[in-house]
């Protein structure tokens, strides 16, 4: 059938689409796999955290709460706070299922993390795009999720001190590398502005990961009430 | 009374983390369809993604000092000149492994 050879093709897009970024996931993921280590988690559970968690900074923060008895009222309410972004990712996503089944959403989305999505959503501006170009996506970063997490955990002696090679560095470059295919052009300036200054003054006065929701929707609400992006939006 | 061994605590914990952020994730999908698609609402799904990764870095960077700051610029300049993210993300870890090797 023509319709499956598309779908298969756009899977395989989406791998090799995701491949290099993939590299970096890989590589704070061993970073994770070490503090792992260190507080005592096994392999088996990290890899069904990996599988079923499945959000790298929400991780961070668990295994960083990682001290017997556990907490798991306040592991679950910050992965909640971290992982709130999910909502607004999920939304975002919505024009690419336009048509889809229910179950189609239900097990498409589950491996929708930071980087595919936004690999899928910086190719969505240019054109077309399927879901199943962000399913290929998703299983590239979970592959590195896992390889990665799993050598960090195994071969710890290896990367014993990550700081040193600016590892820990690495998930600003991943998204500062990303975040300019987003750029659309002078509309943005003021949006991207205040996203900024609130992301840097709500990560001051709030606890945990707040300051992601609250940039990202002050920056969105500037977009969304500005005038000049009436005129230059003309295909909306 | 729920028995808390360290085991059952263990997968609990994962358990709920799992459930909560497959939630949101679905959620927001859910959502979306019973939310207009025109005007300032899609003015502001659209200016989301680019908001978001800008919230997500910023605070981070600033935290990062100096060599940070040098390494976000130089990573931003790479990405906007070349495409490349891979390229332009080594050149962002490059810089900060250099700059801690040389102690600052």
């Amino acid at each position: 059938m023509i319709k499956n050879h598309n779908h298969l093709a756009d899977l395989k897009s989406g791998f090799t689409a995701n491949l290099v970024i993939s590299a970096s996931v890989g590589a704070y993921g061993s970073v994770l796999g070490l503090m792992a280590a260190q507080k005592g988690l096994t392999w088996y559970q990290l890899l069904v955290m990996n599988l079923s968690v499945f959000a790298g900074s929400a991780q961070f923060v668990m295994v960083d709460m990682w001290l017997p008895p556990l907490p798991v009222i306040e592991i679950t309410l910050a992965v909640l706070v971290i992982n709130m972004r999910y909502l607004l990712i999920g939304a975002s996503l919505s024009p690419l299922f336009a048509g889809t089944s229910l179950r189609h959403k239900m097990c498409f989305m589950h491996l929708v993390a930071d980087e595919n999505w936004a690999m899928t959503m910086a190719r969505y501006h240019k054109g077309p795009v399927s879901t199943w170009f962000l399913l290929g996506g998703g299983i590239c970063v979970q592959s590195a999720w896992c390889f990665g997490t799993l050598l960090g955990h195994r071969l710890g002696a290896v990367i014993a001190n990550p700081e040193q090679y600016g590892l820990d560095f690495s998930f600003v470059a991943v998204f500062t590398a990303l975040v300019f295919s987003f750029w659309k052009g002078r509309q943005n300036i003021l949006p991207w502005l205040v996203a900024a200054m609130v992301a840097l003054v709500s990560e001051s006065l709030l606890p945990g990961k707040w300051y992601i929701v609250c940039g990202g929707v002050a920056g969105a609400l500037v977009a969304a009430f500005s005038a000049t992006s009436d005129k230059e939006k003309l295909h909306d | 009374m729920i028995e808390t061994t360290p085991e059952f605590l263990t997968w609990l914990t994962i358990g709920c983390a799992a459930l909560t952020t497959y939630t949101l994730r679905l959620g927001g999908l859910l959502l979306a369809g019973r939310l207009p698609k025109t005007g300032r609402f899609k003015r502001f799904m659209d200016a989301l993604p680019g908001t978001i990764l800008l919230s997500l870095i910023v605070p981070a960077a600033v935290a990062a000092g100096p060599v940070g700051w040098l390494a976000t610029i130089a990573t931003g300049v790479c990405s906007v000149k070349t495409g490349n993210i891979f390229l332009s993300m080594l050149v962002g870890i490059a810089l900060v492994a250099a700059g801690r090797w040389y102690g600052f």
